[in-house]
């Protein structure tokens, strides 16, 4: 109905007064955007949070699930973990480093910073595939499921008594272990419905989680690629300010934001 | 009539600012960086040290809320932004971050201890 209305003179109209932050419409709708995508996620860790307390002893031990690293043998937990958390970080750095030449109207080290912003993204999230990788392909032992679905440990690799999972570790050997083991499967790796590792909870809440964080990194990495090429062809050297870059830059920090929680409550606690 | 006023509430400043910046923001690069390496130091040595598990836990959770603090405050720049906007943001999500958290979790416990008698 646009074209009928009757054209209103900038006079007449109210243009608005100041903002009463302070803050450009684009940056305060970006900031809920963040504020109701941080719901998202703390509704992901506290469901988290509600399985693991319920089934605190069957737990599996996250160190003792992602042990590997590249080029490296042997078990090496929190190590890969810590180095892309250091991977993000770095990038959350050059980013507010962009913001900062940005506001300088610095286009050459937006250019530098915000190259190597997106460098480090992608690196984080080919780290994350490598991750999922090794989760799913699991170990070379694997585990065995029995006929009531629990999942238990091998002794060692003649593959003739195991673990059963709890608080206390209780062996299982001879006659009675060979009885389990005529009803059951063994398992390597881990998928939504079964994990070598323990409750398939837990690798539910794995691939949920850091995917649904990875896909927030994916987002991230093609948003500042897109705004990247704008910087490029000049589009904000011509406007007189940079603030793409400055809402660009709320969202990636957004991404390490969550992850230094993941971190926490997924690898370390 | 220009709608889009973004260009009245654009920050920018001079090249003496920007250094004084740039400072701050490695010190907090330097910050989160040693942090983390205290987390992962911590992670990987409490067990021999004999240390117990609710301490670590709780050690763990306060290092991750500093450095939250210190991303959004600085990185994010919200402790530079007016009082308002800061409480607009920030207080419906703790307000409603912590509820989330004390009532599953209680909840989560109780299932625990109900757990085959139900």
């Amino acid at each position: 109905m646009a074209g009928h209305s009757p054209s209103i003179d900038s006079k007449t109209l109210w243009g608005g007064g100041s903002s009463p932050f302070n803050v450009s419409y684009g940056k305060v709708m970006m900031w809920f955007f963040l504020v109701s995508d941080a719901f998202t996620f703390s509704g992901l860790l506290v469901s988290y949070g509600f399985m693991r307390h319920s089934f605190a002893e069957s737990w599996p031990v996250a160190e003792r699930v992602f042990t590997h690293f590249p080029f490296m043998h042997g078990d090496h937990p929190l190590l890969y973990v810590a180095l892309m958390t250091f991977i993000l970080i770095m990038s959350s750095v050059t980013m507010v480093l962009a913001v900062e030449a940005g506001h300088r109207m610095d286009k050459k080290n937006v250019i530098k910073w915000m190259a190597w912003t997106i460098v480090g993204g992608l690196i984080f999230v080919g780290s994350q595939a490598w991750e999922w990788y090794h989760f799913i392909h699991g170990t070379e032992l694997g585990a065995f499921q029995l006929a009531d679905g629990t999942i238990v440990q091998w002794v060692d690799a003649a593959k003739e008594s195991f673990y059963l999972p709890g608080k206390e570790q209780v062996m299982v050997s001879g006659a009675e272990a060979a009885a389990m083991l005529k009803n059951g499967v063994e398992v390597y790796g881990a998928n939504l419905t079964v994990n070598e590792y323990g409750l398939p909870l837990f690798g539910d809440f794995f691939f949920f989680i850091t995917g649904f964080h990875g896909t927030h990194v994916f987002s991230g990495v093609v948003l500042n690629f897109v705004i990247f090429v704008n910087v490029l062809k000049g589009t904000y050297e011509k406007r007189g300010y940079y603030e793409m870059v400055e809402k660009v830059g709320l969202y990636w920090h957004f991404v390490d934001l969550v992850w230094v929680f993941v971190f926490t409550f997924f690898y370390l606690i | 009539m220009d709608f889009d006023r973004t260009r009245e509430y654009v920050q920018h400043h001079s090249e003496a600012e920007g250094k004084a910046q740039r400072k701050i923001i490695w010190v907090i690069f330097w910050v989160l960086l040693g942090i983390t390496g205290v987390e992962v130091t911590l992670g990987l040595v409490w067990n021999n040290m004999g240390l117990a598990w609710p301490f670590v836990k709780w050690t763990f959770i306060i290092l991750t809320l500093v450095k939250a603090y210190y991303i959004v405050a600085y990185y994010m720049h919200l402790k530079h932004e007016y009082k308002n906007f800061i409480y607009m943001v920030a207080l419906p999500y703790i307000v409603l971050a912590v509820y989330l958290i004390v009532m599953m979790l209680t909840e989560a416990i109780y299932v625990h201890d109900t757990h085959g008698l139900l």
